[in-house]
């Protein structure tokens, strides 16, 4: 069944929408991961202009992390008060990427921005994780109960001033290390049309110092605020977001997900790792391929500014 | 100088009398509306050459030419250069006016069917439909190429030479293909009559290009009201991504 997209104005096919919200839906609920990162560019490769694809992710993020929200207040492992600095950085954040997008868009580079940026995170994430996973497996065989020692070197982030309690997370630290998170995770979201939990979860738990219990709640509290945020730019600077466009995938992604969380719990979490590593390098090496070879097009079309 | 312009006033108005063939057309639907399964449409066009005397066939056989040509808007050409090992845009050309859609069909080919002076004239073929007076770059001529080349494979550009049907020099009729993706707008329709290479008769009508309904009503809400539509947005994904999940947990409930 075709439908045409308002604002994308391209014609696709329903089901293939519902299927790719499904099957991002489906890796994230293995994984535990948002999955924005993997369905922008899915997007991009079927037609979907760029811009359209990134605003509403943006979009479709904030609606798909609403109730998880949910259920972590209701656990009360959503620490507020460090969600809403996280938030004071990711707006200014989310605020700096629109403009910067807007200018590069006008100048033409856009898509050279985005895919650069997905090329550069994809290709760090994706490898970081794959060696991780090569090493956990390797543990595994090798059977040394050892646990890996966390390292604590807080020695820079405790001499930064404004210090604040954070009663939740059990902290009192400056509030200068998380608004930077927050701002970096803003960047992204407005440029790739991410949530951008991948970058910030290792980043409460390894810089931050914050309990696990509390990091997802807290980071979904900044995700879906930063995202609506982030969208609500979008729309109202370049008007590139797909309201049809956003409930496919929203749909899809939901089913995907409560299905997805069930196979994850049958699945070893080192095969996940390694699993998720090669997805996110096999999308990163399709975006390196477009910009390193030459296309075989080499002129192309854009509004005329 | 008064006298003059009489008599050119004069010459135009009797114009059309001199004129031995005119068109009398229809076109399948005036309107095409673009609504949430839209996907292309197919215009049909016909017609019929009504005539008083018998044909100036001394002139050479009668061939028919039609287009429909989409709202013309400026556009930007991007090419791309190879720049410390990676593909970007480095050089852009400004198009001042090209057609977001341009279809020709014509009888026979389009050079044995019309003169280069009467293309000019008339803007009948591709290359003539689009204007552009860029001077900031040196090979303009191939953005504007790319331009029609592109547009070809997207089918926003058509040439079907061959494909008006002319029976007995009288009765005529063709099909033209829409893409999905058109501009709103009024897409002029343009039937012209042509014997040895000059245009002898002409006709033409507008096709009305409009998003409806639901497609309409977003459009319009995410241009004039943005802040209300990205609200309206973020809503809407909320609440379905909240249904959703809550449907999936009374599922698992029951």
């Amino acid at each position: 069944m075709q439908i045409y997209l308002p604002i994308a104005e391209v014609s696709v096919n329903a089901f293939l929408l519902l299927g790719l919200g499904g099957l991002v839906g489906i890796l994230s609920g293995v994984f535990g991961v948002g999955g924005g990162f993997l369905m922008t560019p899915l997007l991009f490769f079927i037609g979907i202009p760029p811009a359209v694809a990134i605003a509403t992710g943006a979009c479709q993020i904030a609606g798909a992390s609403f109730s998880g929200v949910l259920a972590h207040l209701k656990r009360k492992t959503v620490d507020l008060r460090m969600g809403v600095v996280l938030l004071i950085g990711g707006m200014i954040g989310a605020a700096v990427g629109v403009q910067v997008f807007n200018t590069l868009r006008a100048m033409g580079q856009v898509d050279l921005l985005v895919r650069l940026f997905y090329v550069i995170f994809l290709g760090i994430i994706g490898g970081l994780m794959f060696l991780e996973s090569l090493r956990a497996i390797q543990r595994s065989r090798q059977t040394a109960g050892a646990t890996p020692t966390r390292r604590r070197n807080r020695g820079m982030i405790d001499a930064l001033p404004f210090k604040m309690r954070f009663r939740t997370s059990g902290l009192y630290i400056s509030v200068i290390p998380p608004i930077i998170v927050g701002l970096v995770v803003g960047i992204l979201a407005a440029i790739m049309g991410v949530g951008g939990g991948f970058i910030m979860v290792p980043a409460m738990i390894y810089i931050l110092g914050m309990p696990t219990k509390v990091v997802i709640g807290t980071s979904l509290f900044q995700i879906i605020f930063v995202t609506g945020f982030t969208t609500l730019l979008h729309a109202t600077t370049n008007f590139t977001v797909d309201m049809v466009l956003a409930v496919l995938l929203l749909v899809g992604g939901v089913i995907g997900a409560q299905v997805g969380t069930r196979i994850g719990v049958k699945m070893k979490a080192e095969q996940l790792r390694i699993l998720l590593a090669i997805i996110v390098l096999a999308v990163c090496g399709r975006l390196a391929l477009d910009l390193l070879m030459e296309p075989s097009e080499l002129y192309s079309l854009g509004n005329s500014q | 100088m008064i006298w003059a312009r009489a008599l050119l006033a004069l010459w135009l108005m009797l114009t059309p009398v001199m004129a031995q063939e005119a068109v009398v057309a229809g076109l399948s639907s005036d309107e095409i509306s673009i609504t949430a399964n839209f996907n292309g449409s197919e215009i049909l066009i016909f017609g019929a050459v009504q005539r008083e005397t018998p044909p100036p066939v001394e002139l050479g056989p009668l061939q028919v030419i039609i287009t429909i040509e989409g709202p013309d808007m400026p556009i930007t050409v991007r090419r791309k250069g190879w720049w410390y090992g990676i593909w970007i845009n480095s050089t852009a050309a400004e198009i001042d006016a090209a057609p977001t859609f341009y279809a020709v069909s014509t009888t026979s080919t389009l050079a044995a069917s019309l003169t280069d002076t009467q293309d000019l004239r008339h803007r009948i073929s591709i290359p003539r439909a689009i204007r552009s007076v860029g001077t900031e770059v040196a090979d303009q001529r191939n953005f504007t190429e790319a331009l029609m080349r592109i547009r070809t494979e997207q089918n926003l550009y058509q040439l079907n030479e061959g494909a008006v049907t002319l029976r007995n020099e009288t009765l005529f009729d063709t099909s033209i293909q829409m893409p999905a993706n058109l501009v709103e707008g009024d897409y002029a329709t343009r039937i012209f009559l042509t014997r040895g290479r000059e245009v002898v008769g002409q006709y033409s009508a507008d096709i009305r290009v409009r998003k409806v309904g639901l497609e309409r009503w977003i459009y319009n809400l995410a241009h004039a009201y943005p802040l209300i539509y990205g609200i309206l947005s973020l809503t809407i994904a909320i609440i379905a991504g909240w249904l959703a999940s809550a449907v999936f947990r009374y599922i698992r409930l029951s």
